[in-house]
């Protein structure tokens, strides 16, 4: 489609790209989500230099530049350490209608943060600091999103 | 090291649905830019050209501003990323000795797409992506992260959208110039706490392109020319929660490295006027800290005391700031662009008096994840 923008003698012409992708997760990923969807675990990497466990787990540390061969389990449970709640809408790449809560959290056992959406929540007692627990979903796919959002504890 | 100035800057009009199309912007800019340094397209040597394909709609969009920037037959290499950058290999391509008078150009258009979609691409598709996070609510992550640990209050940031909207004003390329108070920035929509829309930046379409040259060529050619004293970069981690988002440890690094090279001790006290890059509020505090203005923590009490506005000992974004012009990539450039501006004495109705020594700053990346600093004299 084409139209006239206003009287300033130049046209739009509207279109849309549309590509498909197959992302590779690499082994680390596939075994983190594998855990999730399978026996409803979070595990995370350690580094052998540092010490630091990734949560979700990377390929290399991004600090040390070395590879994380140490699979460490990690609870379901942690603490907020920042949020948000998204109160406009975006058509398409957004997890739930607005509003809704998204928060970095630091699992019991990680030094990382994983970032989620924050559910059962009452968004005016949203706290820094607070416990919060993983719910998972029932039906999962093998992506974050078998990690349904983490609930107040 | 050899110097290299700046002698040539132009900029178009930042707005929304500028009517000119991606290659009309770029070959305004490029022109005005000639202009300004008093040459033609014949004396330009080689150019670097910032693009992105995400914002631009085109894959490879390094190879379609080649013809607008007049570029189609000279050594030309794009930096997919902000003006700053660019710049930076522009620098580096004069130092090298094998380049001379070079020309650096960056571009966007906002209004052509959603931003939104846009900035949730920069994620990992196998991770955060999923969680809709886009520009917007993962600054707004950040934000809460940082004004939790130091205190900062949604006031003091609201003080920072008030000083830049003011400034604008007095800046004919800005697309946003607003005399607003804190109260109407409390009160705005609110789009991701604390994040309220004037916390955030128009994203704007508008082109920059700077002209640089060595000392020996600058100075036959330039009444005025800039110098590039000090420049540093660096970045951090990618994924937002192996951060401390309320660090500012790679933005000291690049800070010190461009201190370093341009001899500079005390910057709050050696550097006259600063252009920053406050894509929100809450950024131009945080960065006052990483550049070394303040102590970490300390940019709530500075932009309280009023040290940053017009007339205070160190003026930041007279030229309204990226939160009152937003133009993706260029945006970085036009940063640069205010301070050449300034050192010459030409910032008009905005110049900061006696400005000898100016900072300019950009990131990339999602929540300053890189930084680029640069020391410039005149």
């Amino acid at each position: 489609m084409t139209v006239e923008l206003g009287d300033t003698g130049t046209r739009i012409h509207r279109s849309r790209i549309r590509l498909r992708y197959n992302w590779w997760l690499g082994k680390v990923m596939s075994r983190f989500y594998r855990e999730i969807r399978d026996q409803s675990k979070i595990w995370g990497n350690k580094c052998p230099t540092c010490g630091l466990v990734y949560v979700p787990p990377k390929e290399n540390c991004p600090k040390c530049f070395v590879r994380m061969n140490e699979l460490v389990e990690v609870s379901d449970t942690g603490r907020l350490l920042t949020y948000t709640i998204v109160r406009y809408a975006v058509p398409f790449i957004q997890p739930q209608e607005p509003p809704f809560a998204l928060g970095i959290i630091q699992l019991d056992g990680a030094d990382t943060g994983i970032t989620h959406i924050l559910g059962e929540i009452d968004f005016g007692k949203i706290e820094v600091g607070m416990r919060l627990k993983a719910v998972f979903r029932d039906v999962r796919e093998g992506n974050l999103l078998d990690i349904k959002y983490f609930k107040p504890l | 090291m050899e110097k290299v100035a700046i002698i040539g800057v132009a900029q178009t009009k930042y707005m929304k649905n500028n009517p000119n199309s991606h290659d009309e912007m770029a070959f305004e800019v490029t022109n005005k830019a000639l202009e300004d340094a008093g040459l033609t397209i014949e004396n330009i040597d080689n150019s670097v050209t910032c693009t992105n394909d995400f914002w631009d709609g085109r894959t490879i969009s390094c190879m379609t501003i080649t013809d607008a920037t007049g570029s189609s037959r000279v050594p030309t290499t794009n930096v997919e990323g902000d003006g700053t950058y660019g710049v930076l290999i522009g620098l580096m391509r004069i130092l090298s000795g094998y380049h001379n008078i070079t020309l650096v150009v960056a571009q966007s258009k906002g209004s052509i797409g959603v931003p939104s979609l846009i900035t949730n691409a920069i994620f990992d598709p196998l991770y955060e992506r999923m969680l809709g996070l886009d520009a917007v609510n993962s600054a707004a992550l950040q934000a809460r992260r940082y004004m939790t640990k130091y205190g900062i209050t949604e006031e003091q940031c609201a003080k920072v959208s008030v000083k830049n909207h003011k400034n604008a004003l007095n800046n004919p390329h800005a697309q946003l110039p607003l005399d607003i108070t804190v109260e109407d920035v409390l009160h705005s929509r609110l789009l991701a706490d604390p994040i309220k829309l004037l916390d955030t930046s128009p994203i704007s379409d508008g082109a920059c392109a700077l002209i640089l040259a060595r000392e020996s060529d600058a100075k036959k050619i330039c009444k005025k020319p800039v110098w590039i004293r000090g420049v540093g970069h660096c970045s951090d981690t990618y994924h937002l929660g192996d951060r401390d988002l309320s660090d500012v440890s790679v933005l000291e690094s690049a800070a010190k490295r461009a201190y370093d090279m341009a001899g500079i001790k005390d910057p709050k006290k050696e550097i006259h006027v600063a252009e920053v890059y406050d894509a929100f509020s809450y950024m131009e505090l945080m960065w006052m800290e990483g550049l070394g203005f303040c102590e970490r923590g300390g940019a709530g009490a500075l932009i309280d005391s009023g040290f940053t506005e017009m007339g205070g000992p160190l003026p930041v974004n007279p030229s309204g700031g990226v939160l009152s012009a937003h133009p993706v990539l260029a945006a970085g450039l036009a940063r640069i662009a205010e301070a050449v501006l300034q050192l010459r004495g030409e910032a008009g109705s905005r110049q900061v008096e006696g400005a000898r020594v100016a900072l300019a700053h950009g990131i990339e990346g999602a929540c300053g994840q890189g930084h680029c600093v640069y020391v410039l004299e005149r």
